[in-house]
């Protein structure tokens, strides 16, 4: 169950996926309670839904005894959500994907969440933790980036 | 949680009358797809263009655009012409970022995307 305050929500998913829906969905009514565009609203939606499959797949490894904290801060200006898991994180980002060597069966037709993240929101980091004791992406998005 | 795909196989009218093969995906596009959107793809697999109607898809992840580009690498494999439409225009750009618009057409409807073939 979600638990709000004046300008957070936070909420614990399960490590299944189909899950990053329930935080797409949140997210999104946070988004539009805040004032930004349909078009915003469904960038946010993709880097949710894909900062919480790689928190389900990759941090949590699909234990569905351990659940994915999704945290929703909103400011006057900005929109921010972090996605917590319990796995190391990651130490250096992956090369962005190259369609070409995916066509050609050069690289693999996945990995292209963390791409997506970056391409879509304003501000996106990954915070490691060695202990596994709490990794989290940070992802922003900003109303005065809205016409740009 | 997430909805089933569901893919039906038609056929319709391409350019000259040339008939294509469409396959029309609803519900989610995501990890647990393969059967439905691969196993629909090789039961066309015989030769032709096809196009991919997305227009009843709620929701596409990055393990869905994978399936999609697995079909695409088969069709530039076997030199077959694929266009899409029905994407919604959040899914056309995310399609375009991730460069399947090199290898696929992206349409508004499927009678512009079937004359693109």
């Amino acid at each position: 169950m979600a638990h709000t305050t004046a300008s957070s929500v936070e909420l614990r998913i399960p490590s299944k996926l189909g899950f990053e829906k329930v935080a797409m969905g949140t997210a999104a009514s946070m988004a539009r309670l805040k004032g930004f565009s349909d078009e915003r609203i469904e960038d946010l939606k993709t880097a949710v839904a894909e900062a919480c499959i790689n928190a389900i797949e990759h941090g949590n490894k699909l234990n569905e005894k351990l659940s994915v904290g999704v945290i929703l801060s909103a400011t006057a200006d900005e929109l921010e959500v972090k996605v917590v898991d319990n796995g190391v994180g990651i130490s250096k980002q992956p090369p962005n994907p190259d369609i070409d060597r995916k066509i050609h069966g050069e690289e693999d037709p996945r990995g292209m969440g963390m791409f997506l993240i970056q391409a879509l929101v304003d501000e996106a980091e990954w915070v490691h933790d060695s202990k596994g004791k709490g990794s989290y992406v940070r992802l922003v998005i900003r109303l005065d980036k809205e016409n740009e | 949680m997430q909805a089933d795909t569901k893919t039906t196989i038609d056929r319709a009218s391409g350019p000259g009358g040339s008939s294509v093969s469409v396959l029309r995906f609803s519900g989610d596009i995501s990890s647990t797809s393969k059967d439905s959107v691969l196993g629909a793809w090789q039961s066309v697999s015989g030769g032709g263009p096809v196009l991919l109607d997305f227009s009843k898809v709620d929701y596409i992840n990055s393990s869905g655009i994978a399936l999609i580009i697995q079909i695409l690498m088969d069709a530039d494999k076997s030199g077959r012409k694929v266009a899409a439409f029905g994407l919604t225009p959040h899914f056309q750009k995310v399609f375009t970022m991730v460069g399947i618009a090199k290898y696929a057409g992206l349409f508004k409807d499927q009678e512009s995307a079937a004359a693109s073939l």
